[in-house]
């Protein structure tokens, strides 16, 4: 679907960028009058949409698009290039971007949140350097827009401005700025200074020639430098991102940013190590299993927690590995089931926080032992909170189970046969902590102590926040049987495949 | 006519300017013309960098006598491009001063505060630009002397310790560098630079000339505030009225910093300095030392001035660290921070100044809630602060990317991540200010007070030197050409020197110069 024909191909990567961009610039124009600042916010994100919609067509037609802009050092520069990868992370975060704005306005209204437009400005800035991130020609862009999407989130993090969100913040900032600085940028450096390039190239830039301890302790270096992916030790910013607003979790820290962190590990093994340099590198499976490790051990904990935006985000960290694991297994169909779970993820996850974050503006609870019992009240969202959970578990009907598949076989074609195991343990741990929220909710009843006037006043969340998570439950289902596009899309990167 | 003499006259003008201005007496006056003084000072040296950069160098014979018997003054693309920071630096801190030092000098001293304010960029530039090693001395103490004036015209008398222990190091430091010009002028008999260097090839392993080095070593390193030797630096900057400090912070140390680099790559060589004395190993332990304990202090320190200043000696530990890799890439990362490290801080500096000048204190407690209340100076104050900790797009960035890779480079790996790793400190020290400022409450207290923005006279240096901070964070080509033929220039009349001392020829000084501008044209 291409909207955009008249334009010049390249000049659509420009405006994907800075039609956010505009649009937040709008938002504080029109802050005035909250319709029409809700309105912009709206249209803004549908343009979007329409633009990566345009771009998506041209790859599949195979058009390259690209797109120099500013020489920073001689010979390297901030300069953009398409590739199939960066058009699946642009497709889910600008669709999942209209979802989320609909569900904001409901949220923020139905919350009184302060200093709205602050919010949607810097949520429009967010999506703007999350689309600079997707079509970076080389690392030195990837690395600008990065901590442009740090800086840019920090005030959403911060956003109630009280002393949690202040810690919380200190936690997300100092994590993310010191793993990209002490990290990220030391391997890119070096990367640079090994190779004299950093542009993104089909079956990467490093070859025979370069030491293969030097190029092990790279790929370490650019796994914990991209903080974003929260693997661990490096995750605790993650559930201290949970003091931000619902619709902040919800886009940003299941979808933008942390995908963002994944994306980018997927991008630089596949297109700076490529995935057969990096079979010989002694650090891969030692990456591979500390991917695993987290996996499991994140899904431990996030049984401990009784807050549900907390489980959630222990949730997340433990899904994000699952796409770190799936590139470290260095397989043609492991990457592939990575890529896809970049989308898969993606819908069930934002599910599950639109769903934590209509109880709390319908219920005002946070901890998952007082919702017993809520499902009779608010019976739509928990039905959405049961189908993210089961895709996220990834069981049929609903997209989770795809890229799980995906994943498992690639372990099996590398005999890995522990990282089978673990993903068949992660989804039983994932039964164990996610499915008894709704059960409980339908079947049991409330607690002793529960306040039974203000039980009785309450019903479901607000018109726009339902209409926004039936639309993302729905995803879950439809891409269970209808994910082909996506799958097409994944099997144009260079080495990747879902056969 | 004047083309002939351009070399000379931003020495000569403010020389002769500060004396006027101490008789204008009105402080309106003598900060008008100040300001233009230093303008005109500051266009002279865009002449002179452009000049440098087409035709190599310009050398100037003072009063007419030929070097090496008279002084010599000598443009080239290093000093002219420093020269250009300072002059800017300088117009800026004026423009901005005019308030700021009705806030924090009396009265009666304003025109003192111009007249100082113009001996020292007298002197800085003198610096710059002489070619003689004497005359680099008698600079030195100019300027010097002009700030010991500056920092104790504060009206907090706590600025005259500070200003009393400033001078007794920096007294002692000049006089060491004194005792070394002159052991090599007893071994050389001669003064000018590139006769000395010359000279001194000749007279490999002398005991004499080794300890000259070592004197005008030590006595460089305490100017320029090089750990161990900075502990005047820090209650200097915070005790200095604040448009002082903002004017000292970005062109004092850096133009020391200079010196240093003159003083290695064009009197000594750098075989002599680095090869058969060992002196990068020293430099480069001392400059990361510097990073990490004085970026340390920094996260320490309740006054936001000294948190500043620590940040300052830190910052000269990469400075010095860049010249110690001995690598046309290392001395380019060098010359790049001084640049890009003068406008951090002077935007940084300018902030805190105007913060004082509304709040009347600088502690970190009294920047609570002023994100709200003072939100230009608190976004300029952000925006540098990210300069200095490196995020993209801004020159913070391009100084660490050239430092890192000319680290790299050598393949001194260790040193490029202590680099990156010491930097993280200015997060944290950084990110205290701004979080006070944006997520603490202002204090019941001063909520009478009337805090509010100040006026555009110290908000536009200001913006001035934060647009810049970005623009040359994106737009390298000035900075990085300017810097590449710096030290491309410094380390050929290097390698020239050396070259003939091989070949057993004998050229003078200029002959091997005029060679030099042959091979890089």
């Amino acid at each position: 679907m291409n909207l955009w024909q008249a334009l010049e191909p390249a000049q659509l990567i420009t405006l994907s960028i800075c039609v956010p961009f505009v649009g937040a610039l709008l938002v504080i124009a029109t802050g005035k009058v909250p319709n029409l600042r809700e309105a912009v916010t709206l249209i803004t994100a549908a343009i979007l949409l329409s633009l990566v919609l345009a771009i998506t067509d041209y790859t599949f037609l195979g058009t390259t698009l690209e797109l120099d802009v500013v020489e920073l050092f001689p010979g390297l520069g901030i300069s953009f290039n398409v590739e199939p990868l960066g058009v699946l992370f642009a497709l889910v975060a600008s669709f999942l971007w209209i979802v989320t704005s609909i569900y904001a306005i409901g949220y923020m209204r139905g919350h009184n949140e302060i200093n709205q437009t602050r919010f949607f400005c810097c949520f429009a800035l967010s999506i703007s350097s999350v689309m600079g991130i997707c079509f970076s020609g080389n690392l030195l862009t990837l690395f600008i827009f990065y901590e442009v999407l740090t800086l840019s989130t920090y005030p959403l993090v911060t956003h109630a401005g009280n002393d949690a969100a202040k810690q919380g913040g200190r936690i997300y900032l100092g994590i993310l700025l010191s793993t990209s600085i002490a990290f990220l940028l030391f391997a890119i450096l070096g990367t640079y200074a090994l190779t004299g390039t950093l542009d993104f190239r089909a079956g990467g830039i490093f070859d025979d020639s370069h030491n293969k301890v030097v190029l092990s302790v790279l790929l370490v270096l650019f796994c914990y430098g991209v903080g974003k992916a929260a693997i661990m030790p490096f995750h605790r910013w993650l559930p201290a991102a949970m003091v931000a607003p619902t619709p902040v979790s919800a886009l940003l820290h299941a979808v933008a940013v942390v995908k963002a962190g994944v994306f980018s590990i997927l991008k630089i093994i596949i297109y700076i190590f490529g995935i057969e340099g990096l079979k010989d590198l002694v650090t891969t499976d030692v990456m591979l299993y500390i991917g695993a490790a987290t996996i499991v051990l994140s899904s431990c904990i996030a049984m401990t927690k009784d807050n549900l935006k907390a489980r959630l985000a222990y949730s997340t960290v433990s899904q994000l590995s699952y796409i770190v694991v799936g590139a470290l297994l260095a397989s043609s169909i492991a990457s592939a089931g990575a890529a896809l779970h970049i989308a898969t993820h993606a819908v069930g996850k934002i599910t599950l926080f639109f769903c934590a974050g209509a109880i709390m503006v319908a219920s005002h609870k946070k901890n998952i032992s007082d919702m017993a019992g809520l499902g009779r009240k608010m019976p739509i969202t928990f039905a959405a909170f049961a189908i993210g959970a089961i895709s996220i578990i990834g069981l049929p009907p609903m997209a989770g189970t795809w890229s799980k598949w995906y994943l498992a076989i690639g372990a099996l074609e590398t005999d890995k046969f522990i990282i089978v195991a673990v993903l068949m343990v992660s989804s039983l741990l994932n039964i164990a902590y996610l499915l008894p929220i709704p059960i409980k909710a339908f079947f049991s009843k409330p607690a002793e102590g529960a306040e039974p006037w203000r039980w009785s006043q309450t019903k479901e969340a607000p018109l726009p926040i339902l209409v926004a998570l039936t639309v993302t439950s729905g995803c879950c289902l439809a891409m269970f049987f209808y994910l082909q596009p996506l799958v097409d899309l994944v099997n144009l990167i260079p080495g990747v495949s879902t056969k | 006519m004047l083309e002939q003499h351009l070399a000379v006259l931003p020495i000569i003008l403010p020389l002769i300017a500060a004396p006027l201005a101490l008789i204008l007496g009105r402080s309106i006056f003598s900060w008008g013309f100040a300001t233009l003084v230093s303008g005109l000072a500051f266009l002279l040296s865009w002449q002179l960098l452009a000049a440098a950069l087409s035709d190599g160098v310009l050398s100037y014979a003072v009063g007419g006598w030929a070097p090496p018997w008279g002084i010599e003054l000598r443009v080239d693309a290093a000093n002219a491009f420093v020269l250009l920071a300072v002059t800017a630096i300088s117009t800026l801190v004026l423009v901005y001063s005019k308030h700021s030092i009705e806030k924090e000098v009396k009265a009666a001293n304003h025109s003192l505060f111009y007249t100082a304010h113009l001996l020292c960029l007298a002197g800085l530039s003198g610096i710059l630009i002489t070619g003689d090693a004497f005359n680099l001395f008698v600079f030195l103490e100019i300027s010097s002397l002009a700030t010991y004036t500056l920092v104790s015209l504060a009206s907090d008398r706590r600025c005259l310790t500070a200003a009393f222990r400033y001078l007794v190091m920096g007294t002692i430091g000049a006089t060491f560098i004194l005792i070394g010009v002159g052991l090599l002028y007893m071994k050389t008999g001669t003064l000018n630079m590139l006769d000395l260097a010359e000279r001194i090839d000749l007279y490999d392993s002398s005991r004499t000339i080794n300890t000259g080095l070592a004197f005008i070593m030590v006595g460089v390193s305490i100017k320029l505030a090089l750990f161990p030797l900075h502990m005047w630096l820090p209650p200097a900057y915070t005790h200095a009225p604040s448009a002082v400090t903002a004017f000292l912070a970005s062109t004092a140390t850096k133009v020391a910093v200079y010196v240093m680099i003159r003083f290695i790559f064009t009197v000594f060589g750098i075989d002599h300095v680095f090869v058969d004395m060992g002196m990068g190993l020293i430099l480069m332990a001392l400059a990361v030392v510097a990073i990490f304990k004085c970026s340390y202090m920094a996260t320490v320190q309740s006054n936001v001035k000294t948190v500043l200043a620590y940040s300052s000696v830190a910052q000269i530990g990469y400075l010095v660290l860049g010249l110690s890799l001995v690598s046309v890439s290392g001395l380019m990362a060098s010359m790049i921070h001084i640049f890009n490290h003068a406008l951090m801080k002077g935007a940084l500096f300018m902030a805190v100044g105007a913060v004082f000048y509304r709040v009347g204190s600088v502690d970190i407690k009294d920047f609570a809630g002023l994100g709200r209340k003072m939100p230009l100076t608190m976004a300029a104050f952000t925006i540098a602060g990210l300069s200095i900790i490196g995020v993209p797009l801004t020159v913070g960035f391009v100084s660490k990317w050239y430092l890192v890779i000319a680290a790299l480079e050598q393949d001194q790996w260790l040193v490029a991540a202590l680099v990156l790793v010491g930097s993280l400190f200015a997060v944290i020290y950084i990110g205290r200010i701004i979080e006070a400022a944006y997520f603490q409450k202002l204090p019941e207290s001063r909520s009478s007070e009337n805090i509010k923005e100040v006026s555009w006279l110290m908000l536009v240096p200001m913006w001035v030197l934060v647009i810049a901070n970005i623009y040359f964070g994106i737009d390298t080509s000035l900075t990085t050409e300017a810097a590449n033929s710096a030290s491309e220039w410094l380390f050929q009349t290097n390698s020239m020197l050396e070259n003939k001392v091989m070949e057993g020829e004998v050229l003078e000084g200029h002959a091997i110069e005029e060679k030099a501008q042959e091979v890089s044209s």
